[in-house]
């Protein structure tokens, strides 16, 4: 297995991702084949960072103009669907970007998006997104870092931990406290007083390059707050955690299907006592669970991104709901992909056991499993069937 | 000010909070009912119900505080609109 792609490479304006099908093309071509290899060395290539830009796929949300494509909430749901079959190491990258992308779309100022945007929409500069502290992760309200006025600017200090693609990234979007509440920062890589230090050998999404970024005394001009202060802060972390959940449920959607299409096909050909493990009826009902639970995450999903669309703040739990379907329904079906694989699904071999690995992260990120059902029992006693 | 702005705001933040009896002039931030998901959903349902978009400089506690000054805050800003 090699990390070199020799697929030739996109002319410009040419083999551009706008939908699932392009994306599915693409992912198929430049990553399904490579996945394995990424996550045995621990990142993804430059190579694969500059196909990901010439098929347009950074940030093809933003309007075009500003970097983008205008592509819709339930066009970028599929996409990141089909990243996710390919590799979630790719899609976690894609992801954080995407976040940074959007809160600097959504929030930022006309100069602030005039200076971002164009670049985050090509992928020159790639984003990051740190709020996660080596003593603060489900519990936002426990960070410690802090961003002091100064001198009409800001000087921001503390440690944030689990960046994905810190190792790589341009530009942290990085949350802090202030005086008045928790603010959003944009802060640049090379800036005084930021430093990188690689996470290695995490259990899943190996190839997504995290680190742990520490900034001490990094000054900041007045620019790098990104959005209102005071009580709608958190806002900002609000809309940014909530399309990056939207991100990870189409990517644990893709870990579900790559799992389905990699056990149907093993299902078909691997013999047992005389016949096919798809004739099985135990295997049967396993292949057919993973059918049925991709369709439901695929809906669950769509609706979020229809929502979305409309700018309905009903889109809010819709995603929540999705993030939660999809990332356990990706474990089970991991865990059982391996074990439809037997023991090729232990090995190297096959793309399953990276799968299993991969989806377990699922779990944890962008709100953990527990945070789901705790925000998710809120919505209780509001469930009622609507009727036209 | 408009009234059925006012009722409308008033009617979301109910079926959010169907236990808690809310009136048009209470503080829902004293009541203790805002978090930053409610806040999230407020902004976009104002946004969407009234086709507006609600600047930084306007996402202030005190426009939000109740259904009263949030329709204060819609009325303002259609009048915006429309002398645009
Ligand atoms: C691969 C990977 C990539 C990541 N990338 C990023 C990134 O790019 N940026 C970033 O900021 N962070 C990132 N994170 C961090 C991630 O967001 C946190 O791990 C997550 O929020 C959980 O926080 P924690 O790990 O500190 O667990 P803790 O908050 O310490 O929780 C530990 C356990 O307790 C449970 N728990 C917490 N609160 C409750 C409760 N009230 N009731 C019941 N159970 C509870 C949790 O669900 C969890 O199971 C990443 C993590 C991983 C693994």
């Amino acid at each position: 297995m090699t990390l070199t792609d020799p697929a030739p490479a996109l002319g410009t304006g040419a083999g551009q991702v706008t939908d699932r099908r392009s994306a599915r093309a693409f992912v198929d071509t430049h990553v399904v084949p490579y996945a394995d290899a990424y996550d045995r060395v621990g990142r993804v290539p430059e190579e694969l960072i500059e196909r990901v830009a010439e098929a347009g796929l950074w940030a093809p949300f933003l309007p075009p103009g500003s970097g983008g494509a205008g592509m819709d909430m339930v066009t970028l749901g599929e996409v990141h669907e089909e990243v996710g079959r390919g590799c979630s190491s790719l899609r976690s990258l894609l992801t954080v970007h995407t976040m940074v992308a959007w809160t600097v779309q959504r929030w930022g100022t006309a100069a602030q998006r005039e200076r971002w945007t164009p670049a985050l929409g090509s992928g020159d500069v790639l984003g990051a997104f740190c709020l996660s502290e080596p003593g603060a992760g489900s519990d936002t309200s426990a960070i410690t870092t802090t961003a002091v006025e100064s001198g009409g600017g800001w000087v921001l200090n503390g440690v944030k931990k689990w960046t994905t693609g810190g190792q790589r990234a341009d530009l942290f979007l990085v949350f802090a406290r202030t005086a008045a509440s928790i603010g959003a920062f944009l802060v640049s890589r090379d800036a005084p007083g930021v430093r990188v230090k690689p996470i290695d050998d995490m259990l899943g999404t190996r190839a997504s390059m995290l680190a742990e970024i520490s900034f001490d005394d990094v000054v900041l001009g007045p620019d790098a707050l990104l959005g209102p202060s005071g009580f709608t802060a958190g806002m900002v972390l609000t809309g940014t955690l909530d399309l990056g959940r939207y991100s990870v449920a189409a990517g644990s959607l893709g870990i579900l299907q790559a799992c389905l299409e990699a056990s149907s096909a093993y299902a078909a050909h691997r013999r047992v006592g005389g016949s096919a493990l798809r004739e099985l009826p135990l295997i049967q009902a396993k292949l057919s669970d993973m059918v049925t639970d991709a369709r439901a995450a695929r809906l669950l999903l769509a609706e979020a991104g229809r929502l979305k669309d409309a700018g309905d703040s009903a889109t809010l739990m819709a995603t929540w709901i999705a993030k939660y379907f999809a990332s356990t329904a990706a474990v089970r079906h991991a865990a059982e992909a391996v074990q439809i694989h037997g023991a090729n699904g232990c090995s190297p071999d096959f793309p399953v056991a990276r799968l299993y690995r991969d989806a377990k992260v699922m779990e944890i990120i962008e709100g953990s499993n527990e945070i789901q059902r705790i925000t998710i029992a809120g919505q209780a006693e509001r469930e009622k069937t609507t009727c036209p | 000010m408009s009234a059925t702005a006012k009722d409308q705001i008033l009617a979301f933040v109910r079926e959010r909070y169907p236990q808690a009896e809310i009136d048009a002039s209470q503080d829902i931030f004293a009541l203790g009912f805002v978090n930053s998901l409610f806040a999230m959903e407020l902004v976009m349902f104002v946004e969407k119900t009234f086709e507006l978009t609600i600047p930084n400089e306007e996402l202030r506690i005190d426009n939000f505080r109740t259904a009263e000054s949030m329709a204060s805050l819609v009325a303002k800003l259609s009048a915006d609109l429309a002398a645009a």
